[in-house]
């Protein structure tokens, strides 16, 4: 059914149409619209067998989710930022266990400076966390992601991250198509844990493992999660057989058709990026993009077939490593080894900076060029940048970065505050 | 695509206005992308919100920077926010005020954008009366819907009900209604006087 609503909410619609038996979070910007949704739900009692349970921080929230799903209930969470962060101890220890959890990551900015925006710094930082990670480019991406997402995790026994940006999605009001609960039940069956603590055939979770054993539970790890890149396709294939919609995968082109240059990104920047290539290709520029869903799993083998005729590839990403660069594009170099390609990082949309239409166009122009150095920041203030660079150097005790730059754009909370 | 940018304050509903337009437009069968500018919610501080109407699915995520219809729902974020920044030539501006344009110092648009652009109301009395509130976002939206002709009176009521019930939609609905016939009577007087003169 055709809804015109709020992403968040058609994140919480989706997740109940899913059974989940224990929702336990703690509320965060702007991941708060989603347990809120989810949270009325089961009070109103339209989610039934399913326990609402309040919890004290995110900490909790992963902790109570590990218990709840080792006991065998389906378990699902959500979080951003600082409060991914938080949890962090209990997300490794979801995924070391091998426990199923699904987590909807509302991708926002992590601090200092405190930042409430989107990027992807939240879930990135959990790349090598042991969590599969599936980004979203649309809230309709972001709605059909979750329903495969049970079902990839509870094949595998291992838990999943559904990665929206935040504020961009999550509190966008467009156009979803809304599947019924009886398409939802034919698509996911009930849960069938593979490891399950029961009393009537007691076993115990959580050995301490010495040098003898831990690596080799560290790489079945890996294997189930090379297992995902098989796995991953399977339910997108299967989704569109029930729902009739392309969603998920590992990856998808765009106009990749004779592209010289191929842009790489994940999320909802992606619709822009569509929008420029339109008009360059409009204009003969053989140009096309790729969209990495699977982020981790990192398709190698998909992301290599899909730029294999391209001269260049620009990897537009929403995150950086401070002292090295980027993060996704460093991926995309390792799936491209003993190919011949100029490759540009792109860092954009730090902290909610819009991407723009009109960047982007000059971005891809000077590309199509080779004309972009290995590493660019998007839309950088060169001004406010040098002029903090100049109060260093002027004076040892020059002051807090953040405050400094402040006042300098004239930003009015802190003239305030100042 | 029509692209409309809604500037007022913090609890003024300028947000849940951009909601409310998209679901009105896609009750007409559009596609509508609605989204706020994200900043931090504060009762008072200037708030942007944001809605695309498009026939085709709309990707573009970026903010709304050359809109083709402004709603100003505070006529003192004039002397505050550029709110007219970016603004298409001849684009449509609905301000809530019960000033003329004039009055409000905006001769410049009085004289060079088409009269039938440009639309005051005094959509807070509306609010007042019919759902006891100062808030002016519906009455605006149905003003905008009656200005634009890019909306039936009828969609409103839809996005209305879909955003609220029992008395607050009703009398939404009812401050909807009189907002939308007054704005459509004064296009009506000034087809009249553009005949007459």
């Amino acid at each position: 059914m055709l809804k015109q609503i709020e992403g968040s909410h058609a994140v919480a619609e989706a997740v109940a149409l899913c059974r989940p038996e224990v929702i336990c979070a703690y509320p965060i910007s702007p991941q708060t619209h989603i347990v809120e949704g989810v949270g009325e739900m089961v009070k109103a009692g339209e989610l039934q067998n399913c326990e609402f349970i309040n919890v004290e921080s995110e900490f909790a929230a992963m902790s109570v989710a590990i218990g709840s799903s080792a006991a065998g209930a389906r378990t699902y969470t959500a979080t951003a930022s600082q409060g991914l962060l938080f949890m962090v101890e209990a997300v490794y220890n979801a995924s070391g266990l091998g426990l199923p959890i699904v987590m909807t990551v509302a991708n926002r900015a992590i601090g200092a400076p405190i930042n409430i925006w989107n990027d992807h710094s939240d879930s990135i930082s959990q790349r090598d966390s042991g969590w599969m990670q599936l980004f979203a480019e649309t809230n309709q991406e972001a709605l059909d992601l979750h329903i495969q997402a049970f079902k990839l995790a509870e094949e595998l026994s291992l838990p999943v991250m559904v990665c929206m940006d935040g504020f961009i999605l999550t509190h966008a009001y467009e156009r979803v198509d809304m599947p019924t609960q009886e398409q939802v039940d034919a698509f996911l069956p009930p849960y069938e844990p593979r490891q399950v603590l029961d009393p009537a055939d007691p076993v115990s979770i959580g050995a301490m493992v010495g040098p003898e054993a831990f690596t080799e539970v560290r790489y079945l790890e890996h294997e189930k999660q090379m297992r995902a890149l098989e796995l991953i396709p399977q339910i997108a294939e299967e989704f569109k057989a029930s729902f009739g919609r392309d969603s998920g995968g590992l990856v998808r082109g765009y106009r990749l058709e004779d592209a010289e240059t191929v842009i790489v990104a994940m999320g909802s920047v992606l619709g822009t990026i569509k929008d420029t290539i339109d008009e360059m290709r409009t204009a003969g520029v053989k140009i096309g993009a790729l969209g990495i869903v699977s982020f981790r799993p990192f398709p190698l083998a998909a992301v290599r077939a899909a730029l294999q005729g391209a001269k260049r590839v620009v990897v537009v990403e929403k995150t950086f490593a401070v002292g090295i660069g980027g993060i996704l594009a460093t991926d995309v170099r390792t799936a491209m080894d003993g190919v011949s390609i100029n490759d540009y990082t792109v860092v954009a949309g730090l902290g909610g900076r819009p991407i723009t239409k009109k960047s982007l166009a000059a971005l891809f122009e000077k590309a199509v060029r080779d004309d972009l150095p290995s590493l660019t920041f998007l839309d950088l203030d060169w001004d406010i940048v040098n002029k903090q660079l100049e109060r260093e150097k002027k004076k040892r005790r020059s002051g807090p970065v953040a405050e400094n730059i402040l006042r300098d754009v004239g930003s009015s909370h802190v003239a305030q505050h100042s | 695509m029509f692209e409309v940018r809604i500037h007022g304050r913090g609890g003024q509903g300028v947000v849940t206005a951009a909601e409310m337009l998209s679901i009105a437009a896609f009750e007409e069968g559009h596609h509508a992308q609605a989204f706020p500018s994200f900043g931090s919610e504060r009762t008072g501080a200037p708030v942007v919100a944001f809605c695309r109407i498009a026939d085709e699915e709309i990707r573009l995520r970026e903010p709304i920077m050359n809109p083709d219809a402004l709603i100003i729902q505070d006529p003192t974020l004039l002397r505050q926010v550029d709110v007219f920044s970016g603004l298409k030539k001849d684009g449509f501006i609905l301000i809530n005020t019960k000033n003329t344009f004039e009055e409000l110092g905006l001769e410049e648009y009085a004289r060079d954008w088409p009269a039938d652009r440009l639309c005051t109301l005094a959509a807070i009395d509306l609010g007042l009366k019919h759902v006891d509130r100062p808030v002016p976002n519906v009455p605006l939206l149905a003003g905008f819907a009656a200005l634009s002709g890019k909306l039936k009176l009828e969609s409103v009521c839809k996005a209305i009900n879909a955003k609220f019930s029992g008395k607050v939609a009703q009398g939404n609905v009812a401050a909807a209604t009189e907002a939308f016939n007054l704005v459509l009577a004064r296009a009506k007087d000034r087809n009249k006087e553009a005949a007459n003169a």
